[in-house]
């Protein structure tokens, strides 16, 4: 555990590092499994194109790539170097993904589903790219043929050796170059289908690059190929061996890891390793936490907390007992319990006339009930100042908001921001605050990934449950700072000071709870 | 400032970039040693029955359903393969080799390579495919062998035996 804290460590300064040159959004580390999405569209679109030019033959196959690649420099060769980067790049994309959702623990409990389907992609991968070398039929593709074929034939399940395949020019016919190419195409499509899967368990997942990452991706590709092109070896002859040849180490580095140990050494690294991943979630499970609990009788089947669910968790079923009703159903294991579903219930709004709030959708230990009676002590107690009070709604990830705390500012914390209901910033307002500071992690950094993301689109109106139009929002300040930057909150609090002594207090604008927002709970939404 | 941004953006895709670019083709990987080529044997054969063929009784067909009164019983297990490969008069590889299948009645194969100093070598192939006796089949050459030069040790029956590829 140290060693995955020490380089989760190095992650999150190299991440807020690049931060300040391509922010969060364009930030490649930050976007690491987005981007392999957007290599993988890059190598189908340049790998399209060379399938076109390509000559499935012994005879053609090398010339083919050959002449695309001489005489045709300035499209086919460049596409093809593109190809090669590509794949480079996916191979390098995808290992750090991994070793960055590991690093950060995002491999257990409610992530295990997206964890354990990530490991078939590897062999997935590895295999598109080796075969794809193949096809160039040149001193490259017969050692690293010949050198698969060996591994595979350790296993004693092939009825007689793959390796006589590659070893005399009579056993290599065009047909087998048929299975090269239906296999580069295969894969490569398992693959795909493979990594949707792979994101099914993760609500809005990021699978479009952002323009700006994907033309930055995209321009150092076309940069590394036409300063670098990728050549062939010398053509294909089993009886001359070459002294060298060049390796891509992203993709091949396994032919000479069996030719320093053994096929079986291989074996037991390679299985070793996806069996040590496969069960990784279950080794190091971690706290099961406490998942959200569904009140059938505060639900109107509205689907929010379905849609804001960022693990996929919140179901939509069929209502018992009702013909055409609908109402929500956590699936507890996938449930991270961040309280996003609880931030997106209509129910959940503190202006409701019961004397007992419940929510369609809440946390057990820190229900609607709860926090509103929180709220209320937290205003009581900054009441006696005259102005420039402010409530600061913070995520118990994000900087450390305790000691904001004084005789003006009062803090209600949260697991994420992302829980908060807007009606409870226009409570706060309403019942003795003069202002509002919302604390979020820094972008990119959010712990249930989207909650920071979801509440800004409800305050600017673009996601319901939004923030009232009528809720003044220079009253208002939403900050993303992260552990560390507790300076920054102090000063962004005595900005937000400033702003409201110069505003004055907050207007009373009604009795603190309203019997209409009982129904709208109930009905509207 | 959106300027000294996308400078910056370059300048740190820069090394992403020579790191893709550099280990995508480097270090170069050693296949042979610039002195030396490689012998490969690489053969598949099925070998000999383990048992002679036995010619039923009489009475022993008559036991028999009508449809399956074959004349001769032939048990289906193969004699294991040996191949012995000598270099120079030194034995480089003596290897006995099971037959495929879990009745041990299909083709037993071999691959095997080994690197040898480019030059002049005598070069003698032996293999037996029968449960006894000494090895039936049996070939001999003289070959210069240059470097990075490969020479394929096949066996094909119905050619006689032996055959040795060389560039």
């Amino acid at each position: 555990m140290a060693a995955a804290n020490a380089i989760d460590g190095a992650f999150v300064a190299a991440e807020r590092g690049l931060d300040a040159a391509f922010g969060a959004r364009a930030n490649p580390l930050r976007n690491l499994g987005t981007l392999a999405f957007f290599l993988f569209w890059v190598l189908a679109a340049t790998g399209i194109y060379l399938f076109i030019t390509f000559d499935t033959s012994v005879e053609g196959a090398y010339a083919s790539i050959e002449a695309l690649t001489t005489k045709q420099w300035w499209l086919g060769g460049v596409v093809r170097s593109v190809h090669r980067y590509a794949a480079d790049a996916f191979v390098a994309a995808t290992l750090l993904h991994l070793v960055r959702e590991w690093a950060a623990g995002r491999y257990r409990r409610f992530r295990a589903f997206s964890w354990i389907s990530g490991v078939p992609l590897l062999w997935l991968m590895y295999a598109s790219g080796i075969v794809g070398y193949w096809l160039v039929w040149d001193a490259r593709a017969q050692i690293s043929a010949l050198a698969t074929a060996q591994w595979l034939d350790a296993t004693g399940l092939t009825a007689e050796p793959m390796a006589r395949n590659f070893v005399g020019a009579e056993s290599v016919g065009d047909r087998l170059f048929s299975l090269f190419a239906f296999l580069h195409i295969g894969l490569p499509l398992a693959l795909l289908g493979g990594m949707w899967i792979h994101v099914q368990r993760i609500g809005q997942p990021r699978t479009v690059a952002p323009r700006a990452l994907a033309s930055a991706a995209l321009a150092m590709l076309l940069v590394a190929a036409l300063l670098h092109p990728a050549t062939s070896q010398a053509p294909w002859d089993p009886l001359q061996l070459p002294a060298t040849i060049e390796l891509d180490w992203f993709l091949l580095f396994m032919h000479p890891l069996m030719e320093a140990t053994s096929p079986a050494v291989l074996w037991a690294l390679t299985g070793g390793a996806t069996l040590l991943l496969v069960a990784l979630p279950a080794l190091l499970p971690g706290p099961k936490p406490v998942a959200a609990v569904v009140d059938p009788a505060n639900c109107n089947g509205c689907a929010r907390c379905t849609v804001d669910c960022p693990y996929q968790a919140v179901l939509l079923v069929p209502a018992p007992g009702v013909r055409t009703g609908r109402q929500v159903e956590v699936i507890a294991d996938r449930c991270a319990a961040c309280g996003l579903c609880a931030g997106a219930c209509p129910s959940s709004t503190p202006f409701r006339s019961t004397e007992t709030l419940a929510a369609g959708i809440d946390m057990p230990d820190a229900d609607v009930q709860r926090q509103r009676v929180k709220l209320e002590a937290a205003l009581a107690r900054i009441a006696q100042a005259t102005a420039g009070r402010i409530i600061v709604f913070a995520c118990a990830e994000a900087a450390n908001a305790a000691a904001l705390e004084d005789a003006r500012t009062a803090l209600l914390d949260m697991r994420c921001i992302g829980m908060l209901p807007p009606s409870f910033i226009e409570y706060a307002l309403r019942a003795g605050a003069d202002g509002a500071l919302l604390v979020a992690c820094r972008e990119g950094e959010c712990r249930y990934r989207i909650g920071a993301e979801l509440t800004a689109q409800r305050l600017a109106g673009e996601r319901q449950p939004i923030l009232r139009k009528s809720v003044p929002r220079e009253r208002l300040r939403m900050v993303a700072l992260a552990a560390g930057e507790e300076d920054d909150l102090v000063a962004a609090r005595d900005a937000l000071r400033r702003a409201l002594d110069a505003l004055g207090p907050a207007p009373r604008l009604r009795p603190k709870r309203d019997a209409s927002a009982e129904r709208t709970a109930r009905g509207h939404a | 400032m959106a300027a000294l941004r996308i400078l910056a953006q370059l300048l740190l895709y820069l090394p992403l970039m020579a790191l893709i670019g550099v280990f995508s083709t480097w270090p170069r990987l050693a296949v042979i040693a610039p002195d030396q080529a490689l012998v490969r044997i690489s053969l598949i054969h099925a070998a000999q029955r383990k048992q002679e063929c036995r010619t039923r009784s009489a009475e022993e067909l008559a036991k028999l359903p009508p449809n399956m009164r074959a004349a001769l019983d032939c048990p289906r297990e193969r004699a294991p393969l040996t191949v012995e490969l000598e270099i120079d008069g030194r034995v480089v590889l003596s290897r006995t080799v099971s037959p495929a299948g879990f009745r041990r009645d299909g083709a037993a194969s071999l691959y095997y390579r080994l690197p040898v100093a480019a030059g002049r070598h005598r070069i003698v192939a032996r293999l037996r495919d029968r449960a006894d006796g000494p090895f039936n089949y049996r070939r001999e050459a003289t070959l210069e062998l240059a470097p990075g030069g490969a020479l394929l040790i096949d066996f094909l029956a119905a050619k006689g035996g032996f055959d040795f590829r060389s560039s």
